[in-house]
């Protein structure tokens, strides 16, 4: 069983709101010393891979990456995590590519260089776009069905998976045939592993791959959305404190603001 | 330029405002003539959105029912609503980015060869004249107009970020209500098969869909702290919810986390208790219309993020504020 796991390089989501500025002109953040992390959910989306393979056995697991250079430290995270390969999409010639850009690009490069693959696995969403579109496209551009908000994913009987997913409702059990691209979303059965200091250490003295985006297909050449303004969003930033001389008078004037507010 | 809004009918569902609403505000600011259409097994319950929508403002309903549309088959849902959009031809398409509509709309938008945009708050026009889609980035710290170059874009928008009022009574009678044949076309064997349906035991409603939400942080100090802010938020007829430090820390359950890695959240109230605000969670509650905080440290950043705010031990406030709330029920019940 080949499994593929896309992951994202992207501005630390940690980073404090007051530290977070835009260059409106540039229409991206401003950040000094920007922290670049592996995306949140690709984490997760690693996590889930690799238990997977670790219940196949037979199975293998490879980090793919869209990216610039520096995006080679998120491929290395994926190595020290417990991913066997890596292989990096050189985006330097995609100006600001969409989400249909990414997702054709990452379609090209399972079919050029990693095919045949059994089980594609994306994070919910990416933890700076916080689009989540890249995972149900790449699934269309790859005729593979998708499963989505996947908290787990077991073998099933040959040529299928058991996947465990949350519901409005709860939580399903479906199965699905292979080959199924499957979109992760966060649960306590799958918080990602912590890489092991020697781990760390032999993934730095891997080579990561890198190819060419190569030729995406005419109807994939240009982006079909560009983002014309990036903005701070307008916070009112004027909290009234609630004053009062003890607790009581406190929970009293709390009491008159929730009902001006209409919710109690 | 037509705008379709995208219903999926269910009994209990007042998401047809929400698209509604979006639909209006898109027609508003780029002329057109919004439409609804209106998907799911029961021709009646169909029926019944079609007039709640007609009275909310669209010009004409189409309705595209198939009793196999029942077991929420996405990859079903996705045939229909490609159909329907191929017998429509709208120049927008817009869903509600629920779990179901946030996976069938970059589906439905390829099957078409449609630009799609997740996640939508807001509508506004550029000076050409075209429209842009606002939807905030990076975790809610940033705000972007997004704008399409495809003839036809599928738009998600970001649940309770629209709503619409009724505007008119009556019925929008046989030549108001159009059918979409979708036979063929949801014939198809989905390709995931529900083997077990296993349901949460909740109290109260559903986090994304809650109107009042009382968040617990690291500040509530443990399980027994959520037992208290479960009674405040049923006084409320909310639910609770929980900073991912809170469920770190075992206090609460997973699928009550609240930030980017958890839980969206869009109420009219969310009280933050015993919350910092660190930067992941408030992308949680940005939808949030009001925010109500107490914490015991005033440099907390939940306090930039909150309307109200006070600087007390949860301890000492909760409990009296149950009581209060209990007393004012029992006098005008």
């Amino acid at each position: 069983m080949r499994i593929v796991v896309c992951v994202k390089q992207v501005l630390d989501p940690e980073l404090p709101a007051e530290e977070f500025a835009v260059d409106r002109a540039a229409r991206r953040p401003a950040v000094e010393n920007p922290r670049l992390v592996m995306s949140t959910f690709d984490e997760i989306a690693l996590e889930v891979a690799l238990q997977l393979r670790e219940a196949a056995g037979e199975a293998s697991v490879v980090a793919l990456n869209l990216g610039g250079r520096s995006a080679d430290e998120v491929l290395r995270k994926a190595l020290a995590m417990g991913a066997q390969e890596s292989l990096r999409v050189d985006a330097s010639s995609l100006e600001e590519p969409d989400g249909v850009q990414t997702a054709a690009a990452l379609a090209a490069a399972l079919r050029g260089h990693l095919w045949p693959v059994d089980v594609v696995v994306c994070g919910r969403q990416a933890a700076d776009t916080d689009a989540g579109q890249v995972g149900p496209l790449l699934a269309e551009m790859l005729g593979f069905p998708v499963v989505t908000n996947v908290l787990r994913a077991r073998p099933g009987a040959p040529g299928a998976l058991h996947v465990e997913r949350e519901t409005e409702e709860g939580t399903e059990v479906v199965e699905v045939q292979l080959p199924v691209l499957l979109t992760v979303t966060n649960a306590e059965c799958n918080v990602p592993r912590m890489p092991r200091v020697r781990d760390i250490m032999a993934a730095q003295r891997k080579t990561v791959p890198t190819v060419g985006v190569g030729d995406l297909p005419p109807e994939a050449a240009s982006p079909w959305t560009t983002l014309v303004e990036l903005d701070l969003p307008r916070v009112e930033g004027r909290c009234q404190m609630i004053e009062g001389e003890t607790v009581e008078a406190k929970v009293e004037a709390l009491l008159a603001e929730l009902e001006r507010l209409k919710v109690v | 330029m037509r705008v379709l809004a995208v219903v999926l009918s269910s009994p209990s569902n007042s998401a047809w405002a929400e698209v509604v609403g979006a639909g209006r505000a898109a027609v508003q600011v780029a002329d057109g003539a919004l439409e609804v259409a209106v998907l799911g097994p029961e021709e009646e319950v169909a029926q019944e959105m079609a007039r709640e929508a007609w009275r909310g403002g669209a010009e004409r309903i189409w309705l595209a029912t198939d009793p196999v549309l029942q077991d929420l088959s996405s990859d079903r849902y996705v045939a229909a609503l490609t159909e329907v959009a191929r017998a429509v031809q709208p120049t927008v398409l817009l869903l509600r980015a629920d779990p179901m509509g946030a996976e069938l709309g970059p589906r439905v938008a390829w099957r078409l060869q449609a630009a799609s945009i997740t996640d939508v708050v807001g509508v506004r026009r550029d000076p050409e004249g075209s429209l842009l889609w606002i939807r905030p980035m990076y975790g809610g710290k940033a705000l972007a107009a997004v704008r399409s170059h495809r003839p036809v874009t599928v738009v998600t928008v970001r649940p309770r970020a629209f709503s619409a009022q009724p505007v008119r009574s009556g019925d929008p009678g046989p030549e108001g209500i159009r059918t979409v044949p979708l036979d063929e076309a949801v014939r198809i064997v989905p390709r995931i098969r529900v083997l077990e349906h296993r349901r949460q035991e909740t109290t109260g409603p559903r986090l994304e869909e809650a109107r009042v939400v009382v968040g617990g942080g690291r500040g509530i100090g443990g399980e027994e702290g959520f037992r208290v802010l479960e009674e405040l938020a049923r006084l409320m007829g909310g639910t609770v919810g929980a900073s991912r430090a809170a469920v770190d820390a075992g206090w609460a359950p997973g699928h009550l986390q609240i930030g980017q890695t958890g839980k969206k959240i869009a109420p009219e109230l969310y009280l933050a208790v015993g919350i910092s605000g660190a930067s992941q969670h408030l992308a949680g509650v940005s939808g949030a219309r009001h925010i109500v905080a107490i914490n015991t440290d005033p440099e907390a950043p939940i306090f930039k993020a909150a309307e109200v705010g006070v600087v007390e031990d949860w301890r000492e406030i909760v409990p009296r504020l149950v009581e209060r709330l209990k007393e004012r029920k029992r006098a005008d019940p």
